[in-house]
């Protein structure tokens, strides 16, 4: 960090806010998609995955960041796994603890946070070549930008699927009133299902790019 | 036998990594744009889970679970390693993946130029890493189990993976709405492909 620069200066800050939209991890650089489908299906898990996942980015940016002129490049993608491997083990024994029925809810894709694209994704476009404090603007940037579209996808899944939102320490929340039910209507339980997530997000994509046409692919 | 058949069946087809878990989304969304590289692709995933779960499904069988080194003697009978799980199974991973890429270039080197650039991308697929700790979660019974889940669902993410570059092929020459192109239209496809594989929900042998 340069004495000059501010910490939250413009180029800074547009590290933060571009992964929320033109450049979102999920939607434009196809990063993360993996665990951003099958956790979707339930707003609360989908919550705890964006915290965790932006806990595990931040720090794994942070120290590559710092170790960016240590590592050899051509170990470097085993650095990075111990490095991410270590600090999913950690968030998964937080999540055991202090969340059980979430952590069963999230089964394996807690550990399959390790393999998520966009933490190896942004440690090998950004923290290699970045000072600490903007890797971890990055890393939050990001992590932002994949925990809104999980949020989104989980917020219709839920409740166009159940007719209720699940909401970390509020518990469920029945957002459909019985009435609309009594005059017959019914909740869509093809929401719940996997391929819906995928219909959902694509949905979300072709919105994002009606509305920038700069994205429209070619 | 029957139960490792059916389990053989039913990760090909019922838990599919691709359309029942999400699994290796990323490269099935950046590879599959022509049949034959995702083809090399599949085949190189099946090589490696093949390798991999039934390596991992012995090293959580007397390593890492909770009672396993007993082996060692009485006094290890109360180890639980199980937290470790995770880092040595992408070790292990990180290592097989190395390992086939070397002996494929010594032995089979048509093989390897075909399959080359596609190895050290499989180390960090989420289907590989997803592959052991489904296996862990199960408590497959013994190692030709384990085998056969390794074998089918690497089969079940190929066949996945051919189908939608199929798809995608003929895509190119159908009027899609533009800010549908390419990722959206790859996204309902595989929807749709995952409503259809639904249709073997329940096949028992």
């Amino acid at each position: 960090m340069s004495d000059k620069e501010p910490l939250f200066s413009a180029k800074n800050r547009k590290l933060m806010t571009n992964p929320l939209n033109a450049q979102n991890p999920i939607t434009i650089q196809v990063l993360g998609i993996c665990s951003a489908l099958a956790v979707t299906a339930k707003l609360e898990p989908a919550i705890v995955m964006s915290i965790s996942v932006m806990f595990v980015v931040v720090f794994a940016n942070v120290i590559i960041s710092l170790l960016r002129n240590t590592i050899p490049a051509r170990i470097r993608i085993i650095v990075q796994l111990v490095i991410v491997a270590a600090l999913v083990i950690i968030v998964d024994q937080i999540l055991q603890a202090f969340a059980y029925e979430v952590s069963k809810q999230l089964s394996v894709f807690v550990g399959l946070i390790i393999t998520n694209c966009i933490i190896m994704g942004r440690l090998e476009a950004f923290a290699l070549g970045n000072k600490p404090w903007q890797s971890a603007l990055d890393g939050v940037g990001n992590a932002a930008g994949y925990g809104i579209i999980l949020v989104i996808v989980a917020f219709f899944r839920e409740l166009l699927g159940s007719g209720t939102l699940t909401l970390p320490g509020l518990g469920t929340l029945h957002i459909i009133p019985q009435f609309i039910y009594d005059l017959g209507y019914q909740n869509n339980g093809l929401m719940i299902l996997p391929p819906m997530a995928l219909v959902t997000v694509a949905v979300i994509i072709w919105v994002q790019r009606s509305r920038n046409k700069d994205l429209i692919e070619s | 036998m029957e139960n490792i058949i059916n389990i053989f069946i039913k990760s090909i087809f019922i838990d599919n990594m691709v359309f029942a878990y999400f699994l290796g989304m990323c490269s099935y969304l950046a590879v599959s744009k022509t049949v034959k590289t995702s083809f090399g692709l599949g085949i190189a995933v099946v090589f490696v889970l093949l390798i991999t779960v039934p390596v991992d499904y012995l090293l959580n069988e007397y390593v890492l679970k909770e009672g396993a080194l007993k082996w060692l003697g009485e006094g290890f009978a109360e180890v639980d390693l199980s937290f470790l799980s995770f880092i040595m199974f992408i070790a292990v991973i990180a290592s097989m993946v190395q390992l086939v890429e070397m002996i494929v270039e010594k032995f089979a080197p048509a093989l390897y130029s075909q399959l080359g650039i596609f190895l050290p991308l499989i180390a960090v697929n989420c289907a590989i890493l997803g592959g052991s700790l489904f296996m862990q979660e199960r408590q497959y019974a013994s190692l030709a189990e384990a085998t056969s889940f390794g074998l089918g669902s690497g089969i079940g993410w190929l066949l996945a993976i051919v189908g939608i570059a199929a798809i995608r092929e003929k895509l190119k020459y159908s009027d899609i709405p533009a800010p549908l192109r390419g990722l959206g239209i790859t996204f309902i496809v595989t929807g749709l492909m995952g409503i259809a594989f639904m249709s073997f929900m329940g096949i028992q042998l």
